[in-house]
């Protein structure tokens, strides 16, 4: 690790091709750093799982309370927002040449696939992880990571790990409610313009298009985003020597990053979608 | 976890052998070389030397915050390059440390779950469970009425003294200091001298046996009726002095400058 480092900081002419090398290498070494933090992350929340129990048990609370609970009125406000925008409009669209019967098709592929998970995970990550990077960052610049070393309590376990379950969960959570209120407050909006279609037809073909793997897919998708969300908030936060004046370029990476990360796996996931 | 194992006797507590510290701010530098160096039971160390001549890293090191550079690092008598994680944690949870600066208590928590934050993590204790031993603290650092204050509302000096309560409160055999008298005026200071006596002394209210003190500090003066061993870093060196006598007779231009008046 030492000797890319080096390799990054020595000063080499300023060529185009020096310049993709350099931006490459870079990536490389923060996905690096990134895959070995993550993996760290989940060794110690095998091996420390018995450790400190009832300490640990409200701060993981408190965590799913703060990035799930305290989020729901803007989740509720997004979900009214997506569901009056998008399934409000094709709704009536689909009605005007006829073909109703594929609304609850087109609804379960937009909202419970793609722009629910989505739409909470960019949610989460603006009002909490930022927060995240933030919060730990100063901490790290104030030198209480050393502190915590010296009282021999293990930053991961007592820092990271709560954060992980905290945003894994309450993606989770907040998802679910943000696909409700899109979908709800989406009927409303085709109601109030008299598209002619009976709430039972509109629920009983949301729930033909469901299928089981789309439950499953969808919890595995908004736990992986929240998961991700955090390692990486985390990681940016604490992973490196921060200054105090270094914690806004650590938010900016932190977020950006993690944008980049779930989009990706979002890709991967609709592969998986198209071949199911 | 059992913290409380007793160290054999004449063993030293902590013990640097031909080592070189890394520093803290800068882990590829090395700040401190050639240290021979040993903390027996009942020591009263008082390291001196210039602001960035590497007290923080050596103290770091000697605590076991970081592996030295090269060389051989003990801890009650084992080295702990070869030591798990369990039995490394284990010692070094008999080394106290307190931090200069204000002791970089956590901001986000209060004055009294600082304190009783090792407790409730290395005892799994809950925050009630650990109340008793947490007031006893507070009672003793003189800060009871500031026990749901968050630090940053509070000034230096009441930082200083939760940062020793913090330290104290896992009952460590060695307490390191890393220059606690920094910035802080005369009456505190006087503070804090009585205190580190009567924990070389063993404490009657925190009933415990005594406890071995290292100090770092970039002023000698203060120090020369308390420590009892003392040593100082130059140029990347440590050099043992001795007691007291042999500070005041020591005629190197360096240790004159670290003992002003």
């Amino acid at each position: 690790m030492r000797g890319l480092e080096t390799f990054l900081e020595t000063p080499m002419p300023r060529t185009y091709l020096n310049f993709v090398g350099r931006l490459l290498l870079t990536l490389l070494e923060t996905v690096q750093g990134l895959g070995a933090f993550a993996l760290i992350t989940l060794g110690v929340v095998f091996t420390h799982s018995q450790v400190a129990p009832r300490l640990m048990r409200p701060i993981i609370r408190a965590q799913i309370f703060r990035a799930g609970v305290r989020l729901l009125p803007v989740v509720g406000f997004m979900g009214v927002a997506l569901g009056l925008v998008i399934i409000g409009q094709t709704v009536s669209l689909l009605t005007s040449v006829g073909a109703q019967n594929y609304t609850g098709m087109v609804m379960v592929t937009v909202v419970v696939r793609e722009l629910g998970p989505i739409a909470a995970a960019l949610l989460v990550l603006t009002r909490v992880g930022a927060a995240i990077v933030i919060e730990l960052g100063t901490a790290r610049a104030q030198g209480e990571v050393e502190a915590l070393e010296a009282l021999g309590i293990d930053p991961i376990h007592y820092l990271v790990v709560p954060r992980v379950f905290g945003l894994a969960v309450a993606s989770f959570a907040l998802t679910m409610y943000l696909i409700i209120v899109a979908i709800l407050s989406g009927y409303v909006f085709a109601f109030v313009q008299d598209v002619p279609l009976k709430p039972g037809d509109y629920f009983s073909q949301l729930a033909q298009a469901l299928r089981w793997q789309d439950f499953a897919l969808l919890a595995v998708k908004t736990v992986s985003f929240g998961s991700i969300i955090a390692v990486v908030c985390c990681y940016q936060g604490l992973a490196q020597r921060l200054r105090i004046e270094d914690v806004a370029a650590a938010t900016i990476r932190a977020v950006m990053h993690s944008l980049v990360v779930c989009v990706l796996l979002d890709a991967v996931f609709i592969v998986i979608y198209i071949v199911m | 976890m059992e913290t409380n194992s007793p160290t054999p006797p004449n063993t030293p507590l902590l013990e640097l052998i031909d080592a070189a510290a890394f520093g803290v701010d800068a882990p590829q530098v090395v700040t401190v070389e050639g240290i021979n160096w040993r903390v027996m039971a009942g020591d009263f160390w008082v390291v001196a030397g210039l602001p960035g001549s590497g007290k923080s890293d050596l103290l770091a090191t000697a605590a076991g915050l970081q592996r030295p550079e090269r060389g051989q690092h003990r801890m009650f008598g084992a080295e702990t390059a070869e030591l798990d994680e369990v039995e490394l944690l284990r010692r070094r949870l008999k080394v106290g440390m307190v931090f200069e600066h204000g002791g970089r208590l956590f901001s986000h928590l209060t004055l009294a779950q600082n304190i009783a934050l090792p407790l409730c993590y290395h005892q799994n204790r809950t925050e009630e469970g650990a109340g008793e031993l947490v007031a006893t603290m507070l009672g003793l650092i003189g800060l009871a009425a500031a026990a749901d204050t968050l630090p940053g509302r509070l000034n230096r000096n009441a930082r200083q003294r939760a940062a020793l309560a913090r330290a104290l409160v896992l009952r460590p055999e060695i307490l390191l200091l890393d220059n606690p008298l920094r910035g802080l005026d005369p009456r505190e200071c006087r503070w804090w001298l009585d205190m580190l006596d009567r924990l070389a002394a063993g404490h009657p209210q925190l009933g415990g046996p005594p406890v071995t003190l290292v100090v770092a500090t970039d002023n000698l003066r203060p120090w020369l009726d308390h420590g009892r061993q003392f040593g100082f870093l130059n140029q990347r060196g440590w050099t043992p002095l001795g007691d007291r006598a042999q500070v005041i007779g020591c005629e190197d231009p360096l240790v004159r400058d670290l003992l002003p008046g």
